[in-house]
């Protein structure tokens, strides 16, 4: 279908209505099916959290969850993600309620911009899921594919690392703050 | 980012005085002030304090807005700071754009030092660009420094004025009364009053003058690493950006902007573009440069990516005219070589060069070149304008300047400045980028054609590939060593086109550039030689160019600091060493040099296959030395750890300080060692991260930052860690493996 899709680029097209759930909230919109989940979650869901850096999946600013797993919201196209669990920065905590990520994220004061700290934290948060202890190494690979241009890397590692402690005392049953 | 640094309500305000503008009447001055109070949200009249800015840019006085009421307030003189209202709100503002650097914080900090209110009980507000705050421009690292004493004597009026109305209420007197916590106490009796409950009595007083501030060791707010206030909105993704901007009944707007950037459009085929489902409308589009416009072509639609849709199927004839062959950076960097041997308007001159190294036992010639690179923030250029049927216009942008956008849309658009409103969100990164207004100025024409709000979103292909980029520069080096290992003589000519003669047609002929001796001229890099010039010699290009992060001096500091280290060992003299030597009358040098030298243990003994190496600059009013230590691996090295020392004067924030530094780090090393920007038969090489490649989370090195206490005035901060990060790299792969990097970018994993 996809391919198809590509091929015919200049020729087809087509709008379709299609429901997206993010952050457990159902999204209904008539949206070409081609358009990127990141400009669906943006403009049609409205959630503005979730950022455009680069279009080509080589930033990460745009970095969302699908079924738990980070992804390029930039370039997975909106039909795909269809019937899938999102979750954007919004989902993950508020000011209010925050994630032992985004306390770290504060108490290291890494944000500079602040732009791509999103998609930082979307990743900073799948890893700590799948390796609640990571090692230095373990974040290299995790994060780099997460471009901060303002620098932040010394305090993002920093605050992985402290994010883990935190949720290690709490006996690995706080990660997800859910 | 670096417009000439305002001395603050200095030229560039007076300049813009708009004296052909009509002045506003009273209604309209009511109006507006009742506008300012809404948006502040005020609930009455309170103190509002701000300065008169005198035409010839001497330092401003602080004035009580409130008591000119109602025609004072708006008057282009006068711009509240401080602004207290009978609620006890007290809102201070930020007159400096955020775009990572802190201001959000640093500004209303300078304030409530002296204000004596702690930072949970203010509000914070952008300034709107229309009121003039003094220069409003977030640029040559220059915020602190230029409001370290006009704002504090700001929080300090407000704060006696407030004494004086309490110890008049109490009949008491005002020595035995102090201000903390935004509340007056008398001292004897322990009785107190909030700000709020003060305002109308305090707003009657006259505003004191020139009042005794604080001395750093009284500093409640100032100088403590305190977590800035935005910070919670960052991480949870409620920040509002410029991308993040909606306006109702908004199009989206892509551009298609000529490969060859001064492209003329010859023809276009919109038939399949106008098919994308949302598509609106097609039309050609100006890019106005300060010095000349552009053409493209804008497909408008309903959402952005039908926007793009569009703009991918449109078929478009374009005229490059000569430029496919003007434009290249090689045949550029081959006429900078060519007239290196020119001789040079000088910054400065001492003793004289050619008889120095002509006498001297050694020699020394070279060159570094330095690439043009993009400033490529992680928010593309984005922008929204409405141009209303009422003939104002509403501007919502990431924008280093509101005062510059106002002043520029208004002259864009022939309509009177106070017709233009500028809304600043933050800005995701901007490095200098975005005090390049083009991009707002393109929504604005939008705008105007479509009649509604127009939102511009650049693609980052944009953003890499249309420029302004910082300029490729060549440093021409020449030194000599006397036969006592003596430096004897040292010459740095920088060559390369000129931002002041591309971007503002105000290259003054016969002279020097007027900014690109930053860092570099004798007043800025004091080294004893008792034979120097430094000078500046232009080559033309219609590569667009800006400022970038750090400006000139992120490219000349390479040569003139990697150049030093050449003298040194051809003097055979250890190079943080040779640098004591030659600073032994400069102590700020000095103070940097030394603590570089403890801190990194520099005279520790290596293990074998590592290697070290040291810079130093001054530029934007501090001194920032690095010390790199690499080490062999594979046909390279591996930056493997950074100490960085920099001495700013005072300062707000130290935890601020480092952030910045750590981000001069990163950015220095990327512009050392991934690729810069190419241009080959008149377009950009590079498009997007794949190739425009920055540092990433695997390859940053361990940093440590130290920071000279001293009481002296503030210097910059956001910039000057920037421009030595190049030369002490490789002035570290010289010590590790003897090898000379004299051309950036270089991959540091394969060194020949």
């Amino acid at each position: 279908m996809l391919s198809c899709l590509h091929h015919n680029f200049q020729l087809i097209n087509y709008m379709a209505v299609i429901t997206l759930t993010i952050n457990g909230k159902a999204h209904e919109m008539d949206v070409d099916p081609r358009m990127p989940l990141l400009w669906a979650i943006r403009d049609e869901a409205g959630l503005k959290g979730t950022k455009f850096g680069c279009g080509i999946s080589q930033c990460g600013a745009c970095t969302v969850h699908i079924d738990g797993k980070p992804s390029r919201s930039c370039s997975y196209p909106v039909q795909a993600a269809a019937g899938k669990k999102i979750t954007t920065i919004e989902g993950v905590g508020s000011e209010e309620k925050l994630h032992a990520v985004q306390k770290a994220w504060i108490e290291e004061q890494v944000p500079q911009c602040g732009y791509c700290q999103s998609g930082q934290i979307m990743t900073a948060v799948a890893l700590l899921e799948s390796t609640p202890n990571p090692t230095d190494e373990d974040i290299d690979n995790a994060m780099r594919g997460n471009i901060c241009r303002c620098g932040t890397y010394q305090r993002v590692r920093k605050a992985i690392h402290s994010a883990a402690a935190t949720t290690a005392n709490k006996k690995g049953n706080g990660v997800t703050g859910k | 980012m670096a417009l000439q640094v305002n001395k603050e309500a200095g030229t560039s305000e007076a300049g813009s005085a708009r004296p052909g503008v009509a002045h506003p009447g009273v209604d309209r001055q009511s109006v507006a002030r009742r506008d300012f109070m809404k948006i502040a949200g005020l609930s009455g009249v309170g103190l509002m304090l701000g300065f008169t800015t005198k035409a010839n840019g001497a330092v401003a006085t602080v004035v009580n807005i409130s008591e000119q009421s109602p025609t004072a307030v708006l008057s282009f003189e006068l711009h509240p700071f401080v602004v207290i209202d009978n609620a006890g709100t007290i809102t201070l503002i930020n007159h400096r754009p955020d775009m990572g650097q802190a201001t959000w914080q640093s500004v209303p900090m300078m304030i409530a030092e002296e204000l004596e209110v702690s930072m949970d009980q203010i509000k914070i507000q952008q300034s709107d660009g229309l009121r003039k705050y003094g220069g409003q421009l977030s640029g040559g690292s220059s915020t602190v420094r230029t409001g370290w004493n006009r704002l504090r004597q700001a929080g300090a009026a407000a704060r006696e004025m407030f004494l004086q109305a309490a110890a008049t209420r109490w009949k008491a007197e005002k020595s035995d009364c102090y201000a903390q916590e935004g509340r007056i106490y008398h001292k004897p009796s322990g009785k107190s009053f909030t700000y709020g409950e003060l305002v109308e009595d305090a707003s009657q007083l006259e505003v004191p003058k020139e009042l005794p501030l604080k001395a750093k060791k009284d500093f409640k707010v100032l100088g403590k690493s305190l977590p800035r206030p935005e910070v919670p909105s960052k991480v949870t993704g409620q920040a509002q950006f410029g991308m993040d901007v909606e306006v109702p009944g908004m199009l989206y707007a892509s551009i298609e902007r000529s490969p060859v950037i001064h492209g003329k459009v010859l023809t276009i085929d919109e038939a399949a573009a106008k098919k994308v489902p949302g598509v609106k409308m097609v039309v050609k589009a100006e890019r106005p440069l300060p010095y000349k416009t552009c053409e493209g072509v804008a497909v408008l639609a309903t959402n952005y990516w039908a926007a793009l849709q569009g703009r991918k199927a449109l078929k478009i004839e374009w005229d490059n005219a000569n430029y496919p062959a003007e434009m290249s950076t090689d045949k550029y960097f081959a006429q900078l070589r060519e007239i290196a041997k020119q001789e040079a308007p000088a910054y400065s001159t001492i003793g004289n060069v050619s008889e120095a190294v002509g006498k001297a036992a050694k020699k020394l010639e070279a060159q570094y070149e330095t690439p043009f690179l993009a400033h490529a923030p992680m928010e593309p250029e984005v922008a929204v304008a409405h141009v209303k049927d009422n003939g104002t216009c509403e501007i919502w942008a990431p924008v280093q300047g509101p005062d510059g956008a106002i002043e520029q849309v208004s002259k864009y658009l022939g309509i009177a400045p106070e017709k233009v409103k500028v809304n600043v969100p933050f800005l995701g990164g901007a490095f200098g980028r975005k005090a390049y207004l083009d991009f707002v100025l393109e929504a604005v024409y939008l705008s105007k054609q479509a009649k509604v709000p127009v939102k511009v979103i650049w693609t980052r292909e944009d953003d890499i590939q249309q420029g302004p980029y910082r300029p490729g520069m060549l440093s021409a080096m020449r030194g000599g060593v006397d036969d006592q290992g003596n430096i004897v003589a040292f010459e740095h000519t920088l060559i390369g086109e000129s931002i002041s003669g591309q971007v503002f047609k105000s290259f003054p002929a016969g002279k020097p550039d007027p900014w690109a001796g930053e860092g570099i001229s004798h007043e800025e890099s004091p080294y004893a030689f008792p034979n120097a010039k430094v000078g500046f010699l232009r080559v033309t290009t219609d590569i667009p160019i800006v400022w970038w992060r750090s400006v000139y001096a992120s490219n000349s500091a390479f040569g003139h600091e990697s150049f030093v280290d050449e003298l040194a060992h051809a003097a055979g003299k250890d190079p943080l060493d040779a640098r004591l030597e030659l600073m032994k009358d400069q102590p700020r040098f000095l103070k940097v040099l030394k603590t570089l030298g403890e801190k990194s243990n520099w005279y520790q003994k290596l293990p074998e296959g590592m290697g070290k190496g040291v810079a130093i600059t001054r530029s934007f009013g501090s001194i920032c030395g690095h010390v790199f230590f690499v080490k062999k691996e594979g046909s390279g090295v591996k930056i493997d750890r950074v100490v960085s020392v920099i001495d700013c004067g005072m300062y707000v924030n130290p935890d601020n300080v480092r952030a910045q530094t750590e981000g001069n780090i990163v950015m220095g090393i990327s512009a050392a060692t991934k690729p810069g920007i190419t241009f080959v038969n008149g377009k950009a090489q590079q498009s997007n991260f794949h190739q425009y490649r920055v540092l990433r989370m695997d390859e940053m090195p361990k940093v440590e930052i130290y920071i000279v206490e001293n009481e002296e005035a503030p210097g910059g901060v956001g910039e000057p860690g920037l421009p030595p990060i190049a030369a002490a790299l490789c002035n570290a792969i010289f010590s590790a493996t003897g090898q000379r990097i004299r051309k950036l970018p270089f991959d540091p994993a394969k060194l020949s």
